[in-house]
């Protein structure tokens, strides 16, 4: 049973996630991104980045690292394996590049349970080092109870 | 066709098709760290319900995100971007599947300088994902 007491709760308990060239070519490649500021530093430089830029929903990547302090706990009352993921949002205040070093806090926003279901949402604020704001990202999983 | 302040509520920007098969599910559980087995087990998925494997949902977002991204040329321009996970997308062994992704004006905030950009994307004329929409900042 999800421990739906825990709306409010916060998570900063996961270390600083330093993005780099490596991970955001990867994952460029994963998702079929081709521009060239996820390939070349030259091209990225060149368009006013200080490095290569991550594609848009590469935040996810750290958020679900984040999320995971609050989601894989057992207190939380989450059975991964009765987990669909229902919807997904980003927010930028500037893209993620590679060089940052970033921290993340995850507050559990919302436990409603209906008709078996319950929708488990967390927003995962993503800072930089100097402490300014690089992106939200807004989760929420389905979690089918015993009898659903 | 390009978007700026003056493109029309309702102009189609591109529609692109983007493949998907199960070499790029593995590819994307590396690259994002999701290694949920329904994502490349043909016999966990099954035996879950599952009608077979199926493609991460942050894939299928993920794709329809980066089309719109390359297309607009910058990453950056991209401000907001949301999606609802509505219809599983079934990867076939061996085969392929085809995502289509259709990008649509959908308002335009000359305040803000930015589009509403809806995104349409389907597998076999059904769409995959609810209420796709991205805002992104007009030059």
């Amino acid at each position: 049973m999800v421990d739906l007491s825990r709306v409010g709760a916060v998570f900063t308990g996961t270390a600083p996630y330093a993005v780099s060239r490596a991970k955001i070519t990867e994952f460029a490649d994963a998702v079929g991104a081709r521009s060239p500021l996820h390939h070349s530093p030259e091209a990225a430089v060149e368009a006013g980045y200080s490095d290569v830029v991550a594609p848009p929903t590469f935040a996810v990547v750290i958020a679900q690292r984040a999320e995971s302090e609050y989601i894989a706990d057992p207190a939380s009352g989450i059975d991964f394996s009765r987990v669909v993921h229902a919807n997904e949002g980003f927010t930028h205040t500037r893209p993620l590049v590679a060089g940052d070093l970033v921290s993340t806090a995850v507050h559990v926003d919302g436990l409603t349970e209906r008709a078996g279901i319950t929708m488990v949402t967390t927003r995962t604020e993503i800072t930089d080092d100097g402490g300014a704001h690089v992106a939200t990202v807004v989760s929420t999983l389905a979690v089918r109870g015993e009898s659903a | 066709m390009s978007l700026g302040a003056d493109t029309e509520v309702g102009t189609e920007l591109f529609t692109q098709t983007r493949v998907l098969d199960r070499a790029r599910l593995v590819r994307y559980a590396g690259a994002s760290g999701d290694f949920n087995p329904i994502h490349w087990n043909e016999r966990f998925a099954t035996e879950v319900g599952l009608p077979g494997v199926i493609a991460h949902g942050m894939l299928t977002m993920g794709v329809a995100g980066a089309a719109l991204t390359d297309w607009l040329g910058d990453p950056g321009r991209l401000v907001s971007y949301g999606c609802r996970f509505t219809r599983p997308v079934v990867v076939p062994d061996p085969g392929e599947v085809e995502v289509v992704v259709r990008a649509v004006v959908g308002s335009l905030d000359a305040e803000a300088g930015t589009a509403r950009i809806d995104l349409t994307v389907s597998v076999d004329g059904s769409t995959v994902l609810g209420k796709a929409q991205a805002h992104v900042t007009v030059a």
